[in-house]
């Protein structure tokens, strides 16, 4: 196979190497949080997660474990670098996105460190193809301090019934307004627009609702321009946790089964419009 | 004002709407006795209704708002339970509150704007003409009228009804592609003519109609008097009744008008489906000595010449009724008609003046061509 007749010598200065049989257990989950076009790649001994971030107010991450990859090599506890996300997809997806049956596009992705470019080696039907992305200084991703003790509400909630609220939501609407509650109305979304405003209610009892931990009512809003790109994911997902501290911060968590039915996850941190409603 | 639709009726409730947003871009919504209004003209009859006070009460609220609310007809017809619908004075709120599957409840809160009563005048029960069709016979007839067509012009004489596209002008008229289909009595369900009469109205809400008609599997039925009252097209099974106003153009010279309104000016009734008299000669002398004996081409009075041609001629009127069969555009009553226009159109590129002269010209010889672009001297 033409990706094993790399040198011996290349093989030692890599300090990163994974690989995958199938692309598109990579290339469909970061999909989903292209809505820039830097992302920031951080490996560690878990596994590869991949940042992108809006405006300080918005930040998505793609994580996807070393269990994932056929092969995963880490020479240093922690490897991270820049680099454009849609060239990078462009690459990815080099022999065509379209999924064919029974093909699929084999990748071995190798970093040297440093102020060295992104290796990407693509193979299908027999056909090499070697990508070369420059990489840049990463940029410190934001840590928005949202720790699992400031949690105030949570709920779990099975993708569809949400994948229907948010494909009929008012996008006249400016703010997404999300009030969770341990009363009435539990779970609502609620949308302000031109002909006047609209509510989703999830009760509690609904056997959509897989886990319901509410301890405050809370009332926040998000612009609905930074809760659109979550949507790609929502896409994507079977599950979707929705978690929000005291401070208002909302937390999406996705699950994803990629083609081969492994999981992987999807988080997005959201920040509320300034005036922040608590009840 | 309080109202719940149930099960299959959110849906027939929701196709109902999206069929008047291809009418119009604002509803109305009455609540009335028996049931709540969503006009132009439609009015829903619900299972269980309250209403606090008697008063009369009528508001207007932009339609694409509320074709937000029942957005997705499949996923409607697939989660939605029930849909209660609550009219708050107090707030000027109309609220859609759609309950859903899962445990999933749907509000929508409209705003809207007073407005004043408006009730078209209309009686479908004293309309001289009325008919009746499955939707598929009408969407077929419109299918074959361009989309940007505005009007269409329904004549009916007791056992036909033609359609044809409406031209606005005289001058246009001879420039402008006609299309006329004629549908028999034995199409329709039911089939009435008392006041053999054209009127013309707008397409586009006909075709929003037949829309909805034809989801619902649901027969038309028209109504109308004369020109210039409004054509009624109602569409009804248990539960809905719509009923589409339409109005129609007043007077419009090129028409054919029945002064009397009584069948003796109606065209002289041949073999109604006799085509196969295709005797081209006598037609043509026919029609020519018909065109001899009118008055001038300037001003059409259709019973001034039906009667020369009934009384004198009433064989050649029979035979004015046989077709071509090649013709896709079947001949309109020639009696009624200024028959040289209609005849130059369908036969021959000339004129014909009314000039007893031409009688004796040998007109078989005349090539037969497409409708010429002179003006009618």
């Amino acid at each position: 196979m033409p990706l094993s007749t790399q040198s011996q010598d290349d093989e030692e200065h890599y300090v990163l190497v994974a690989s995958l049989d199938n692309a598109r257990n990579l290339s469909n989950i970061l999909k989903a949080i292209t809505f820039k076009d830097h992302a920031v790649f951080t490996a560690t001994p878990n596994g590869l997660k991949v940042t992108v971030e809006d405006s300080k107010c918005l930040q998505a991450n793609a994580f996807i474990q070393t269990e994932i990859f056929q092969e995963f090599t880490l020479k240093e506890d922690l490897v991270t670098f820049q680099i454009n996300l849609t060239v990078l997809l462009d690459c990815l997806n080099i022999f065509g996105g379209n999924a064919v049956a029974g093909t699929s596009t084999a990748l071995r992705m190798c970093y040297k460190g440093y102020g060295y470019p992104l290796t990407l080696f693509l193979e299908e039907g027999g056909v090499v193809t070697v990508c070369k992305i420059n990489t840049q200084e990463p940029e410190e991703p934001m840590d928005f301090e949202f720790c699992s003790t400031n949690v105030t509400n949570k709920v779990i909630l099975q993708s569809e019934s949400l994948k229907e609220a948010f494909s009929e939501l008012d996008m006249t609407s400016d703010v997404l307004q999300i009030t969770m509650s341990p009363s009435q109305p539990y779970f609502r979304l609620s949308t302000f627009g031109n002909s006047g405003n609209a509510h989703y209610d999830y009760s509690k009892d609904s056997d959509m609702m897989e886990l319901f931990q509410c301890t405050m009512t809370q009332t926040n809003r998000y612009k609905m321009s930074l809760l659109k790109p979550s949507t790609k994911a929502l896409a994507l997902s079977c599950k979707v946790s929705v978690r929000t501290d005291n401070r208002g911060l909302l937390s999406q968590q996705y699950l994803v089964r990629n083609d081969d039915g492994q999981i992987c996850f999807l988080e997005f941190y959201c920040c509320p419009d300034e005036e922040v409603e608590e009840e | 004002m309080q109202c719940v639709v149930t099960g299959g009726n959110v849906k027939v409730l929701a196709k109902a709407i999206h069929s008047l947003s291809r009418i119009g871009d604002e509803l109305y919504v009455e609540p009335q006795e028996d049931g709540v209004s969503f006009s132009l003209q439609l009015t829903v009859f619900l299972c269980r209704y309250s209403i606090p006070d008697g008063r009369n009460f009528r508001c207007k609220i932009a339609i694409k708002s509320v074709q937000s609310v029942f957005r997705s007809l499949a996923t409607l017809e697939k989660t939605v339970e029930k849909c209660h619908i609550e009219l708050n004075e107090q707030k000027d709120r109309l609220t859609f509150t759609l309950h859903c599957k899962h445990g999933l409840l749907k509000t929508h809160n409209l705003s809207y704007q007073d407005s004043e009563s408006l009730q078209a005048v209309f009686n479908k029960d004293t309309c001289t003409n009325e008919f009746r069709a499955q939707p598929r016979v009408l969407v077929d007839t419109v299918a074959h009228f361009p989309p940007s067509l505005e009007e269409v012009t329904v004549t009916v004489s007791d056992e036909r009804m033609w359609v044809r596209n409406h031209v606005e002008d005289e001058t246009e008229r001879s420039k402008a592609m006609l299309t006329e289909l004629c549908l028999a009595s034995d199409e329709f369900d039911h089939f009435v003519v008392k006041t053999p009469n054209s009127v013309t109205f707008c397409l586009k809400e006909f075709r929003g109609l037949l829309v909805f008609a034809e989801s619902s599997n649901l027969p038309v039925s028209m109504y109308f008097d004369e020109p210039g009252s409004p054509v009624v097209l109602s569409v009804t099974d248990g539960v809905l009744e719509g009923n589409f106003v339409l109005a129609t153009l007043s007077d419009d010279p090129s028409l054919p008008k029945n002064k009397t309104g009584s069948i003796a000016h109606a065209p002289p009734s041949p073999p109604p489906d006799d085509f196969m008299n295709d005797d081209m000669d006598s037609y043509l002398i026919a029609m020519d000595t018909s065109v001899a004996s009118g008055p001038s081409t300037a001003g059409p009075s259709a019973s001034t010449l039906t009667d020369p041609c009934t009384s004198k001629l009433p064989e050649a009127n029979h035979r004015t009724r046989t077709h071509s069969e090649e013709e896709e555009e079947e001949m309109e009553d020639g009696s009624e008609r200024p028959p040289n226009k209609k005849f130059r159109s369908l036969f021959f590129g000339s004129v014909f003046p009314p000039s007893p002269k031409m009688s004796t010209q040998p007109v078989t010889t005349q090539e037969v061509l497409a409708s010429d672009s002179e003006d009618e001297s």
